[in-house]
């Protein structure tokens, strides 16, 4: 098939035709690679390559240090903390998120008519930029002015009132709780399209032979949701692990390092203390970790996938 | 029946109380927003936090809106415009290539682009904030066109791929035989078929990138030359105990979302749900 139009053109025009359809596939894919390859492949290399300056990022003063910047993060517990603070996210936002979304799907798969206007409106913290709900928020949790903690006072629990961004203590667990507000509506959607996806034939049979909805639900749904779920779990690992535009804004990282993750402190490593070299190592580290978290995690899922 | 009539009745209370709870959790903080930014300032210090602003009161809105908010309004419009149609044009080219094309490297090259979707785009920052000021762009709104689509081809390439597969060859074939070349095959008939799987690229990153932030924030310094979300931040620092005028803020930027959600809410959540693809 792929050969007749160069047999049709015929003749001298042949060979034109020919190597044009030999620099079609070149022509096609030249933007995109070009656009990769300059804006993609080559800050990935230079990233590794300026992890191995001591450079201010200003001027000619570079340094080539070779690996003391890598060997610096391998004992440096800033950076070892805000890695433990993404695993906390990673595994909070897994747990909190993936068994929320599936109630709330089911609740929206059994709430008839009304559940195309909840839908609608659940979904609009995902419309957010995530610097508009730092902001908000940031100002939700406030100490003294924060409708939260007026919220605590009315309600007789002004005991519970706390200094929510401010205090080591609660800092990672308030930017988690903002995380999970603003996602579980996208995984809700993810797994009410995977409930609409289970043959209603099926269900009518197993009610018929006297299976409970709730038997359906767990013994029949819950296991046609496995690959869906899976895919919800890859996502919201891969997103934890490269958090940064919520967390930067509420809390800078702060109060000292309780909210850190690799990329708020990658950011004030280069942009505050003007430690480009060490902190392209931390943008470098970042990027080892998350590859081998996600192949992992990918691996692991298909794997698990081709045995179903 | 198996279902005891107990945990029907359950079922039947638990569905609307759960529903009516997410929809509390999920729309006080923006009611509460809405409801702020009708207060004055002193008004905010005064009264409870929870009590109703005095009246509709538009001063923030008019103190927001006589200062630099329209510039990165302006800026947000064109780079994300910009940045939209380049990253449909593109990845529709690749995917054209990816989908129907024979070459060698076909299928690792398009290996490759998809992997492109689990980078932490933090690893690229510094090099790119460092090209950028190399190319005399930094402090440029055009400077966060090149990184913004780079960024979003992975996925759109993907989308599309996976969309015009879908496509059927007899169309194409026909087509060739009418001496069609590559070039006239993909503008008029791959890209008029491929019109849901393009507005999907569009909406979804077309979102994504009216909300981005790390990338403009790194490259633009100006008040001229920043986008929306950086106006936010701006207005922070600028008004710092100004509540009521911040929120304002964050209700003008969020305003042009919602206003297109309220028109196309199903399309909008079919684009967003596009990034739910395992890389």
């Amino acid at each position: 098939m792929t050969d007749i139009s160069t047999r049709s053109a015929g003749g001298g025009a042949a060979g034109a035709a020919l190597s044009l359809k030999k620099l079609a596939p070149a022509v096609f894919l030249a933007p995109a690679v070009l656009l990769l390859a300059v804006y993609l492949i080559y800050p990935l290399i230079d990233s590794f390559r300026l992890s191995l300056l001591d450079w201010n990022g200003l001027g000619a003063n570079a340094r080539f240090v070779g690996l003391d910047n890598w060997k610096k993060l391998a004992t440096d517990a800033l950076f070892w903390e805000a890695a433990w603070n993404n695993i906390l996210l990673a595994v909070f936002s897994v747990l909190i998120q993936m068994p929320i979304a599936l109630i709330l799907a089911v609740v929206l798969d059994n709430a008839g008519k009304g559940s195309r206007i909840l839908k609608i409106l659940y979904f609009l913290p995902l419309l957010m930029s995530s610097v508009a709900l730092g902001v908000l928020f940031k100002y939700f949790y406030d100490v003294n002015f924060g409708p939260l903690n007026a919220l605590l006072d009315y309600v007789g629990l002004g005991s519970l009132a706390q200094d929510w961004l401010g205090d080591t203590r609660f800092a990672l667990g308030a930017v988690i709780a903002v995380v999970c507000w603003q996602f579980i509506p996208f995984y809700m959607v993810l797994f009410m399209a995977g409930l609409a996806s289970f043959p209603a034939e099926i269900s009518e049979a197993a009610k018929l032979d006297g299976a409970s909805e709730t038997t359906i639900f767990w013994k029949m749904k819950l296991p046609h949701l496995k690959g869906t779920l899976r895919t919800a779990i890859v996502l919201s690992v891969i997103g934890a692990l490269r958090y940064f535009d919520l967390i930067y804004v509420m809390t800078g990282g702060g109060p000292e390092g309780a909210s850190e993750l690799m990329a708020t402190y990658m950011y004030r490593n280069v942009f505050s203390s003007f430690q480009l070299g060490y902190g392209s190592t931390v943008a470098s580290a970042m990027f080892i970790i998350v590859i081998l978290i996600a192949s992992v995690l990918l691996r692991f899922s298909k794997r698990y996938e081709t045995e179903v | 029946m198996a279902t005891s009539p107990v945990t029907r009745a359950a079922g039947r209370v638990a569905v609307p109380v759960l529903g009516l709870f997410w929809l509390a959790v999920t729309t006080v903080p923006f009611l509460f927003m809405v409801m702020t930014t009708f207060k004055t300032q002193q008004e905010s210090y005064a009264s409870s936090v929870w009590a109703l602003p005095e009246g509709l009161n538009f001063v923030n809105y008019a103190d927001v809106l006589s200062g630099p908010f329209l510039a990165y309004l302006k800026n947000s419009v064109m780079v994300v415009v910009i940045s939209v149609l380049l990253i449909v044009l593109i990845s529709a080219m690749a995917a054209y290539a990816f989908a129907r094309m024979r070459f060698r490297f076909n299928e690792a090259l398009f290996g490759l682009i998809v992997a492109g979707m689990i980078v932490p785009i933090h690893i690229t920052l510094v090099p790119i904030y460092l090209m950028t000021r190399d190319m005399g762009l930094y402090d440029s709104p055009f400077a966060l066109v090149g990184p913004y689509v780079a960024t979003s081809l992975p996925i759109s390439v993907f989308i599309l791929t996976e969309f015009m597969r879908q496509i059927p060859k007899e169309l194409e074939e026909a087509a060739r035989l009418d001496g069609c070349g590559p070039f006239a095959i993909f503008f008029k008939i791959f890209l008029p078929l491929s019109g849901p799987g393009l507005s999907t690229v569009a909406i979804y990153n077309a979102i994504m990138l009216w909300n981005e932030f790390i990338f403009a924030y790194v490259l633009t310094s100006s008040t001229s030359t920043r986008t929306l979300p950086l106006a936010i931040w701006d207005y922070q620092g600028q008004y710092s105990s100004n509540i009521p005028a911040i929120l304002a803020v964050v209700t003008l930027t969020s305003l042009p979302l919602v206003v297109a959600y309220a028109f196309g809410q199903e399309k909008i959540v079919k684009g967003m749900m596009a990034g739910s693809v395992k890389g």
